[in-house]
This record gives structure tokens, C-alpha cells and sequence, in this order.
């Protein structure tokens, strides 16, 4: 790893609550905290892998980033000619000429796939709304990306629903990489599809990051699938990120009791290994209505009086390793074999 | 992990290696398989044709000869004369010309109405809907059939441009400019379904506009049912027409349309059946093709369909 990188993310308290509206007259009785206050960053060329349970808000996180969301607050700070801007504050069109530099990739290959139109369509579609290229060179560019992710150029009459689940995500993929961006998100991109096809997508993912100079952020609901493929990985609990560090140090030295619960559930390929499985107790809580202080705390086996009471900071508890838990420093949290 | 070649990943695509089809042909190709769309088909085609070619018959639709009035259908005049001593075919390929006239003249204006409206309320929610969804209840509020007598009173005294007094194109437009809502009702529906799609979401992160989105991404895969509504609403528009001459206030005679016909066939149900007849079993034919293509066609344009037609080829 080189010492001086550069970031091409950096999201700073970014928030989304959605209003609960009720009755007649739509009035606010209140707000789903979906995101609740999450910093991190991101260098140009990693993979960061954004962790956790469904409905944890890594959907929305990001969702935000790409300003499909409008977001309650915070800031999304994306490189551009050298210099952070921040994606909230943009006039429209500038973040029209922005969003070329960040796509996504979706978890559902049905839903993300319009049935009516071929795979040249598809493909073809940010090039012509960008109004990058037309005719032959639009066809060219289409076979060229149709091949990056191994799929037949000769197919691109045929429409979706012609593909398998893994093939669409191909197409999926090959349409997110049409203008040549620098971000990807991607959402959940393999949890849709069958075991054997996941790691072929993942290896897919690998190779164009080295062949497009792609970063990813690589939202997934568990660490297996995250490990393989993330530099750093960032765990995420009802809203906020509870844990952020180097896929290694995560997995060898959690220090939030969360991580070493989800560590617990990751299979192991070794027989003899006793398995050590951490059960949380009851349901994540609504967030609409989160328990105050830690939001994990009513779940949590060390819980005690402060955590109820006050919020846990966000600190760096040693280099590159932040952590959101009052006990990090007395608590001796086991990890597992990385790699 | 091992690295497997593009090549090899791909065991699927080998299995089905499709011939390349174009839209169009499976399209064509689907529709055939449906034979009461191509009776339809084929049925409607036939009636437009010779209405079209009414011209090229020997008797004149509006002068009388009362010397052969009230003949029964014969060789001379194979659906018989009216009282005035009209030929019956001549006078129901004319009213045909004004009757499908006004049925597809109907559902364009429903379309351009109904389509844009719909499309609006349903993709941008909020107020924007609220507002138009009122619009929507009010209009449908109005009892029509009061507001067809009204309206084509209205039109036949007034001079508006385009629409000549008491013309077919009045006709069309006051039934036309009453009945979009339940086509902008359905677009609605499908476009607040379908705007939740991730290719809509895809669309707009790659930066297309919103009327790109509505116009290409979400309209499209709602063909289906808005061709199937249009097509009863051919049917609808034919009877409404119907119901206005016959109440009077449609095409006025001596012009013949298959309402007015129907209309003026009642005093001679009796004893002269085929003055009813043949122009309801016009109405009756083209409303039943209609609605069949629809059928069709709905099928025809489903890409599910489409795929399992190409497998059992």
C-alpha cells in the first residue's frame, strides 16, 4: 500500500430521514432515521465494503451518495480536476456532467433490466443520453463493453429476459462501465445470485476495477461475500457506522461487539474448527423510534449503565481503525482467520 | 480463486442460441398464433375496405325511391331498402365510413389527453398528482350523457375553428373530450408501479432526463394495457356515437351513420327485422374484431411471451 493516497469520496455526517406522513392532510408524525449520521472516505482505486443487516440503511447511504436521494444533511465530497466538491450543493446541470463519474450496480438483475429494450438499448442508453457517441462508434463501444464483462457481442439484439440471472448482471455491469466512470456503488451485486455465479461476478468486478481503474463501494449484508473482494470494509448497525477498518484488521481484531457477532455467523471451511456462534438477541429495533444512547446497546452482551446514556464517538482507536463503542478499549473481542 | 473465460461462463447463452429475430417479426409471428386476433383482423380489414369503397355502389345513400321501399334483402339489394326505398348496404358502408371515423378519432383524442395526463400524475406523485387526479374525479363526476347533449348542442351553434358545424369531427371530439380519464387512470397506474423500477433509477443515474424516462424507459412496458383499453375504446366510442344519433343529437339524417340506422330501424322492428340487422351486426362485428386485435396484440407485444414463443419454435 502506498502512504500517500488520494480520496476520491469523503461522505461527512450524512443523514436521511425519511417523513412518516399520516392522514388527510400528509402531516409529519415522524421520521425513519435510514441514515443517521455516517462518515467515512474512500481512495481512489480501493474497495470499501459497507456491511450489514437488511435494512441497516446501506441501500440508502448509497443511494445518497449518487443524489438519488435527496439527503437531510451532511456532505458528499467527490474528487473532480484535483479539487472535493461538494455533490449536495451542485447546481443541477454541473451534477448532470458529475454523475458520468459514478454509477451503479443493483442487486435485483429482473428489476434493473428494462424488459422492453434489447441489450444494445441498454448499453447503449448512457451513451446516447450523454450524447457520447452514435452509429458505427456507438455499436463498437457497445461490443467492446459487452466483451469487458464476457458476455456475446452477437446477443445485443436479444432483449433481458433471454439471460440468466448471472448474465444480466453482466449487462448490468457493462452498462454502469459505459462512461467510464471513476465510482462505482455497487449495491448488493452478487446477493441475488446463485453461489457458483457470485464469485464469477466478484472476479469479474476484480478484474475490470484493475482494467477501468474503478473504486467500488461494495454494499453487501455479510462478510463473507465482502471479504474477498474489499480493502477496507465499514460495518454499519440502524443508521450509522459502528466500525471501519482494513478487511485484515476487521476480521482478525474486531473491536465492536457487533462485528464479532457477524463474524461469528461467517461459515469457516475447516472442519475441526469448533464454531463459536455469537446469537444476537431479540430484533433490530425500528428506526423509527432507535434506543437511545448506543443503538446496539439493548443487544449487546457487554452492554452496561453508559451505553443507554451516551452516544458513542466515532474515534480512531488505532491507525486507520475507527470504532463507535464506549468499551472498546476493555473488551477483548475475537476475530477470524482472514483470507 | 481460479479465473474461468468469458467464453466459459457462458453454458447458457450456448443453450439457447437464439436465431436473431427482430422485434417486429416476433411480434408478427405471436400475432399470428393468436387466431381470433387474426379473424379480427381480417374481419375489420374487410369492413373498412368496403366502406371505403362505398363509393363504387349503384345506388345513391341519401336519395329516396319510394317505389322499392321496404324490400327485403334480394340480389338487387342484399340487405334490403328502408322506407324511403333506399339500398340498406349502400347506406350502412357510408354510415360505416362515419361511424369508424369517430371510434378511432375518439381514442386518438383520449390518448393525447389521457396518455400525457396520466403519465404526469403517475411519475412525478406529490401535489402534481393530487391535483390532476381531482381534475380526473370531476370530470368523471359530470354526467356525461347530459353533458354530450349539452356540448353537442353547444357545438352545432357556435363556429369553432376545425370543427364545422354539426360534423363528425364535433361528434368525435365531445365524446372524445369525455372519456380520456379512464386511459389516464390506467397510465397513472402503471406509471406508479413501474417508477419504482431500478432501471428507472438506473436511467436517472446515468443522467437521462425525466421526459426521456417517462417517454422511454417507463411507456413502453405499459403498450399492454393501454392498447387493450384504446381498442375497447374504439368499441365504446362506436356505441356512444350510436346513442347520441339516436337520442338525436348525433349525425343527423339524411347522412346515415349505424347509430342513426339502428335509430330509425325501430318503428320497423317488426316487421322488417334486417333494417336492425345488418347495421347492428356491423357495430357487433367491428367492436368484437377490435377488441380480439387488442387481445392479440397485447400478447403479441409481451416480451415474456415473446421468449417462450422463440423456445417452442
Amino acid at each position: 500500500m502506498e502512504t500517500q493516497r488520494t480520496k476520491l469520496l469523503e461522505v461527512k455526517d450524512l443523514k436521511m430521514h425519511f417523513p412518516i406522513q399520516q392522514g388527510f392532510l400528509r402531516k409529519v408524525v415522524g421520521y425513519v432515521r435510514a441514515v443517521d449520521g455516517i462518515s467515512f472516505f474512500i481512495y481512489e482505486g480501493e474497495t470499501l465494503g459497507l456491511v450489514g443487516e437488511s435494512g441497516c440503511g446501506k441501500t440508502t447511504a448509497g443511494r445518497c451518495i449518487l443524489r438519488a436521494y435527496v439527503p437531510t444533511a451532511g456532505e458528499v465530497l467527490f474528487r473532480k480536476n484535483g479539487e472535493m466538491v461538494d455533490l449536495l450543493k451542485l447546481p443541477p446541470k454541473e451534477m448532470k456532467a458529475l454523475r458520468r463519474e459514478m454509477q451503479i450496480i443493483f442487486q435485483d438483475p429482473f428489476s434493473s433490466l428494462n424488459p422492453r429494450m434489447t441489450v444494445m438499448d441498454i448499453i447503449s442508453e448512457p451513451l446516447v443520453v450523454n450524447g457520447i457517441a452514435k452509429g458505427d462508434d456507438l455499436k463498437l463501444q457497445v461490443r467492446n463493453l459487452l466483451e469487458a464483462v464476457g458476455l456475446r457481442a452477437q446477443h445485443m439484439n436479444r432483449y433481458p429476459y433471454a439471460f440468466s440471472g448471472g448474465q444480466r448482471q453482466r449487462i448490468g455491469i457493462a452498462r454502469a462501465l459505459a462512461l467510464r466512470p471513476k465510482l462505482i456503488v455497487c449495491d448488493e451485486p452478487v446477493s441475488a445470485l446463485d453461489v457458483s455465479i457470485q464469485a464469477q461476478t466478484i472476479n469479474l468486478l476484480e478484474d475490470l476495477q484493475k482494467d477501468f481503474g474503478l473504486t467500488y463501494l461494495f454494499i453487501a449484508h455479510d462478510l463473507s461475500v465482502v471479504e474477498h473482494i474489499s480493502d477496507r470494509v465499514a460495518v454499519m448497525y440502524l443508521g450509522n457506522i459502528v466500525e471501519l477498518a482494513a478487511s485484515n484488521e476487521l476480521y482478525e481484531n474486531p473491536r465492536h461487539p457487533y462485528t464479532e457477532a457477524l463474524l461469528s455467523a461467517v461459515p469457516t471451511t475447516d472442519p475441526d474448527q469448533k464454531s463459536n456462534r455469537i446469537v444476537l438477541e431479540g430484533d433490530v429495533p425500528s428506526p423509527a423510534d432507535p434506543p437511545p444512547g448506543c443503538k446496539f446497546h439493548p443487544r449487546c452482551r457487554f452492554a452496561k449503565d453508559i451505553c443507554s446514556q451516551e452516544v458513542p464517538a466515532w474515534s480512531e482507536t488505532s491507525p486507520d481503525h475507527w470504532v463507535a463503542c464506549h468499551l472498546t478499549d476493555e473488551l477483548k473481542l475475537s476475530g477470524i482467520a482472514y483470507g | 480463486m481460479e479465473h474461468t473465460a468469458p467464453e466459459k461462463l457462458l453454458p447458457d447463452a450456448e443453450k439457447t442460441a437464439l436465431p436473431q429475430v427482430s422485434m417486429g417479426k416476433m411480434v408478427w409471428r405471436r400475432f399470428r398464433r393468436h387466431r381470433g386476433a387474426v379473424a379480427g383482423a381480417v374481419i375489420l380489414t374487410i369492413i373498412i375496405l368496403s366502406c371505403l369503397l362505398a363509393s363504387f355502389s349503384p345506388y345513391d345513400p341519401e336519395k329516396s325511391n319510394l317505389a322499392s321501399a321496404l324490400q327485403p334483402p334480394s340480389l338487387q339489394h342484399p340487405f334490403g331498402t328502408d322506407a324511403l326505398g333506399r339500398d340498406l348496404l349502400t347506406r350502412v358502408l357510408y354510415g360505416g365510413r362515419i361511424s369508424l371515423f369517430v371510434g378511432f378519432m375518439v381514442v386518438i383524442i383520449t390518448m393525447v389527453i389521457g396518455i400525457p395526463v396520466g403519465a404526469i400524475a403517475g411519475y412525478y406523485g406529490g401535489w402534481v398528482d393530487d391535483l390532476l387526479m381531482r381534475v380526473i374525479d370531476s370530470a368523471l363526476a359530470l354526467p356525461s350523457l347530459m353533458i354530450l347533449i349539452l356540448l353537442s348542442a353547444i357545438l352545432r351553434e357556435v363556429e369553432i375553428p376545425f370543427l364545422q358545424r354539426n360534423n363528425v369531427m364535433t361528434i368525435a371530439f365531445v365524446i372524445g373530450i369525455l372519456s380520456w380519464m379512464t386511459i389516464a387512470r390506467l397510465v397513472r397506474a402503471i406509471f406508479l408501479t413501474l417508477r419504482e423500477m431500478e432501471y428507472v433509477t438506473a436511467a436517472r443515474a446515468l443522467g437521462a432526463s425525466n421526459f426521456r424516462i417517462i417517454l422511454s424507459e417507463i411507456l413502453p412496458n405499459g403498450f399492454g394495457p393501454i392498447i387493450v383499453e384504446a381498442t375497447l375504446e374504439i368499441g365504446w366510442a362506436i356505441m356512444e356515437e350510436s346513442g347520441l344519433s339516436f337520442l338525436g343529437f348525433g349525425i343527423q339524417p339524411p347522412t346515415p351513420s349505424w347509430g342513426n340506422l339502428l335509430n330509425n330501424a325501430q318503428e320497423h322492428l317488426v316487421k322488417h327485422p334486417w333494417l336492425a340487422i345488418f347495421p347492428g351486426l356491423m357495430i357487433f362485428l367491428t367492436i368484437i374484431s377490435v377488441n380480439y386485435i387488442g387481445d392479440g396484440l397485447r400478447d403479441a407485444l409481451d416480451p415474456y411471451k415473446i421468449l417462450k414463443q422463440i423456445d417452442e419454435v
